[in-house]
């Protein structure tokens, strides 16, 4: 059963040929059982979990099940869940425990569909290998010595090892398609203000974006369908009809110009990965696409842009992580500037504070023009740059990571090797784009291969047709580590 | 040496929305602690802002009602610093474009209009409340307060007395009332200052190193710590000192300031835009919907009362210091409309007297306006004289006679006498009683007159109509 699709396993459910309880018991069986070795989950509440599941085939009983009624889905730790612990991968949230459902979470409960357990994170999203986790690093299913990427590691990880039938993961400069590619998944981040972000722990708020991760384009579809739609409560939430994600996926590709950017083409790829995604290009022009070559000539600023204005941001969102009223309190402190520094180095890790430390210093007095004001400015250019490029093709194409997965600990001491993980990925999230990735295949060490697609705004239903008409060519998707 | 005093303020000013400016919790005053803080308010993990649209409205509001440039788009920016009544460790303020940009405030001062320029005023929400007292070594934290919407009024540097600091704050607390943005509650904290005050010599255009006095929730106390500051200031530079650019705060029970912060332990707020509210477009139509809707202002009825009535530029003041005030004189002046100046004169003193000394608002003054104006018929129309009227005030105040004023005038006899063959009787009976005075009159003591008015006052109990005693002893005396 774990091994199935979405989409079948929704079919299967809805026929009654199996019940949510049986398959989150499934689920969470497989969780007690290989988590120790993956580390993929901070936290699972069978409890909770089979009350949603029990609840979940009561609905289907009752005949008002939905495509997700009963499906057990992982969700990231930064998303609140009323009565589950959300530690963002944190010490600072070691013992929160919310209050309150997220925009996201409210949707899929809605929806009937089973919260499976609470997935194992970079702290605060910041990071690209799942090792700045305060709950420890992640082993990538495929090889486990390699990181599974980040910040949405333990969502890859769960999703790749079948521990969970599909996860949401965030992205905001690439945790959601950087780990999907090295684990050999597909993930999706949607344009910017399609998913709310009430209730999702903010990183960047500007460049947050939530989005779902699964084993095809088909289950994306599904998981878009229940996690897109306006809130309120989020006031860069976009108000939009709604629309069917799955409605595109069988449209044929003739005629479809992939857009291949020269600067993503460049030095920097490896190898295994070029030839991949070459593979990959050949297939699609199988399938009647033509490729068009492409310039951003701004692209290569993305990451230095992002790295002023995601800590410029963090910084700030991260102030109100003080100790004062929930999270992390030092013990022992002499007055109040001592509680806050003692609780702030104590709650967060060596990463959170660089990128406090930087946030800080752009936005300071004196340095604030000539940092954030450039960077919005070169924010610009570069969304620039992918307007004038959607002149010349319908869809995007290239690697999703410069690599394949890396060693645990090969990068760690390095954070400017470990930034330069979200090369390709970055602009994206500058520009607001929705982007996706999906499997094409293996490299060096048989790590997984992710093959980058960027849509023009809310072209969400054309990118996923064109990564189904992709998987319905081939199997990379349906290879699993187990 | 000539010294100046360089006066400019900031005023915090509550707008009077029912839920905070980016939470749905209520902004009700004096509710026990953190029963009116949402989680939007307590900044858990997640948790986003919605601006209220009504803070906006009512920051329209207020630019229009001081000619002001309205920014769209206006944005609103994040000031950060530490302070455990600041859940999010950063206050959502305005930076760059605020809603209002510029407009004047014109104020009274020794009988001569002043025109104040405003430098801006923009949205922000206020803090929570720390309370120090009560919890043995450790602070409590109140978070009712936090979220409250704001509006900082920021003036130019140009006053240049406590006494024109204090008007001009008078009448923008009047105004702020007036326009119904604040309920103007000092005691609740709802309209507070902050006085910018520095000292040059006189003729001397530099402006002279400030200090910023905080938190002065009263009339008195503004004017008070302005002088002393003022004070402190000159004798500092007299002694040949010079003046540290600091934060300071008014203790009113010693009245002086201290130091409060000094600008090297200043913050620096790293302001930039809030990622998480889009910039505001506040449309044309929108800024018309609100002047449409805005209620005549007071400049324009104290030019409508000096025009219209006749009233003097000070009588249209005072009348025009609240909407309820003027509101009321409105209505008493409709039935009089010829004796606006003795409506006028009964308003700002008997009323407003009154009212001052039971401390009540003219909203829940117990003689209405129409019982007012039935008064002041019957004293236009001879029916009793202008001494007897305050008796009869006196009985409606008190809720006599389901203040009727007839009732009350035929109750208590306060009917004037009017009838010049009644008085032609009593008058000569007078003066036939006094020879003396008489012959003194006719002599050119004028004094002698007002004694033969007494007299016959006295006689008739003080009821005659005393314009028409005075003139039949004039005749009669004159025969």
């Amino acid at each position: 059963m774990f091994n199935a699709s979405l989409k079948q396993l929704s079919i299967q459910l809805a026929g009654k040929k199996i019940s949510s309880t049986e398959l989150t018991s499934e689920f969470l069986q497989r969780i007690q059982q290989l988590n120790p070795e993956y580390n993929a989950f901070i936290t699972v509440n069978e409890e909770l979990s089979l009350a949603q599941a029990r609840a979940a085939d009561q609905m289907i009983a009752a005949g008002q099940a939905s495509p997700l009624t009963g499906i057990p889905i992982a969700q990231k730790d930064i998303f609140c869940a009323k009565g589950w612990l959300t530690t963002c991968g944190s010490k600072m949230l070691s013992n929160f425990v919310s209050p309150y459902d997220a925009g996201v979470i409210e949707r899929f409960n809605q929806a009937g569909a089973v919260n499976i357990g609470k997935t194992n994170m970079d702290e605060f999203a910041m990071g690209s290998s799942n090792e700045t986790s305060y709950y420890g690093p992640v082993k990538n299913p495929w090889d486990h010595a390699a990181v599974p990427g980040g910040s949405s590691g333990g969502a890859a990880c769960a999703v790749a090892a079948r521990l969970a039938c599909a996860a949401t993961g965030t992205d905001t400069g690439g945790s959601i398609r950087q780990p999907a590619a090295l684990c050999g998944i597909s993930g999706i981040k949607p344009t910017y203000g399609l998913v709310s972000r009430y209730g999702m722990i903010a990183f960047a708020s500007s460049l947050d974006q939530g989005g779902p991760m699964a084993k095809s384009a088909e289950d994306l579809a599904l998981l878009l369908n229940v996690m897109v739609g306006f809130d309120p409560r989020d006031s860069t939430s976009l108000q939009r009809e709604a629309e069917d994600y799955a409605r595109d996926l069988q449209k044929p590709l003739a005629g479809l110009r992939i857009g291949l950017p020269k600067e993503y083409f460049a030095a920097g790829m490896s190898n295994d990965v070029a030839s991949a995604i070459e593979k990959a290009l050949d297939e699609y022009r199988k399938l009647g696409a033509q490729t068009v070559e492409i310039s951003l000539p701004n692209a290569p600023l993305a990451i230095p842009v992002y790295y002023v204005l995601a800590p410029a941001e963090a910084s700030s969102n991260l102030s109100r992580f003080d100790g004062v009223r929930y999270g992390h309190r030092a013990e022992s402190y002499s007055d109040l500037a001592d509680m806050y520094r003692k609780s702030r180095a104590q709650g967060f890790g060596p990463e959170v504070k660089r990128r406090i430390l930087i946030g800080t210093y752009v936005l300071s007095h004196g340095y604030y023009d000539a940092y954030y004001i450039k960077a919005q400015k070169l924010r610009r250019l570069i969304a620039q740059d992918f307007a004038d490029a959607y002149r010349q093709c319908d869809i995007i194409m290239g690697p999703t990571t410069p690599t394949v997965a890396f060693n645990l600990g090969e990068k760690s001491g390095d954070p400017i090797q470990m930034y330069l993980s979200d090369i390709y990925t970055s602009a994206a999230n500058l520009t607001g784009m929705p982007a996706m990735s999906i499997p094409v295949g293996f490299g060096d060490k048989n790590r997984p291969i992710g093959l980058h697609i960027i849509g023009n705004y809310f072209k969400e239903a054309q990118m996923l047709n064109v990564a189904h008409q992709y998987q319905l060519a081939t199997d990379w998707h349906n290879q699993s580590p187990v | 040496m000539q010294w100046e005093i360089v006066i400019g303020l900031e005023v915090h000013a509550q707008l009077s929305t029912h839920s905070k400016i980016f939470s749905g919790a209520s902004t009700a005053y004096g509710a026990p602690p953190n029963t009116q803080a949402c989680v939007i308010d307590l900044a858990l993990p997640g948790v986003l802002p919605v601006l209220n649209k009504g803070a906006v409205e009512r920051a329209i509001k207020f630019g229009l009602s001081v000619g002001a440039k309205i920014n769209s788009p206006s944005i609103f920016a994040r000031k950060n610093y530490f302070y455990p009544d600041l859940p999010k460790g950063y206050q959502i303020s305005q930076y760059e474009l605020p809603v209002v940009q510029g407009g004047t405030i014109t104020i009274q001062i020794d009988g001569a209009e002043k025109t104040i320029h405003l430098t801006r005023a923009h949205l922000e929400e206020d803090a929570g409340k720390s309370l120090h007292e009560d919890f043995h070594g450790m602070s409590g934290i109140d978070l009712n307060r936090a979220g409250t919407p704001l509006l900082e009024i920021v003036s130019e540097p140009d006053m240049r007395s406590s006494a024109e600091a204090v008007s001009y704050a008078k009448t923008l607390h009047a105004l702020v009332r007036w326009i119904g943005i604040c309920d103007g509650n000092m005691q609740e904290g709802s309209f507070r200052c902050d006085a910018n005050v520095s000292v040059r010599p006189r003729g001397t255009e530099k402006l002279g190193t400030r200090c910023e006095i905080k938190n002065l929730n009263s009339f008195r106390f503004l004017e008070k710590a302005i002088d002393y500051e003022a004070r402190r200031q000159i004798e500092i530079l007299e002694d040949g000192g010079a003046i540290r650019q600091e934060t300071r705060l008014y203790d009113a029970n010693k009245d002086e300031t201290r130091t409060m912060r000094t600008k090297e332990d200043a913050n620096d707020y790293r302001y930039f835009p809030d990622p998480d509210l889009l910039p505001v477009e506040i449309s044309a139509s929108w800024i018309e919907q609100v002047k449409s809707a805005l209620p005549e202002l007071p400049q324009a009825r104290r030019d409508r009362y000096v025009a219209e009535f006749g009233l003097s530029a000070y009588d249209a003041a005072v009348l025009t210091a609240s909407r309820e005030t003027a509101d009321y004189f409105e209505a008493v002046v409709k039935q009089l409309p010829a004796q606006a100046k003795l409506c006028a004169n009964w308003i700002m003193g008997d009323i407003n007297g009154q009212l001052n000394k039971e401390g009540i608002d003219i909203s829940a003054c117990p003689v209405n306006p129409p019982q007012l104006a039935a008064l002041l018929t019957r004293i236009g129309d001879g029916t009793i004289s202008g001494k007897a009227a305050k008796t009869v005030f006196e009985s409606l105040w008190n809720g006599e006679l389901d203040k009727n004023v007839d009732a009350i005038i035929a109750a208590k006899g306060l009917k004037q006498i009017s009838d010049d063959s009644a008085i032609e009787k009593i008058v000569d009976q007078v003066l036939a009683a006094n020879a003396q005075q008489v012959a003194d009159y006719r002599a050119g003591k004028e004094k002698a007159f007002n004694s033969l008015v007494g007299q016959i006052m006295k006689a008739t109990q003080g009821k005659a109509n005393p314009a028409q005693v005075n003139a039949i002893l004039k005749k009669k005396l004159d025969e």
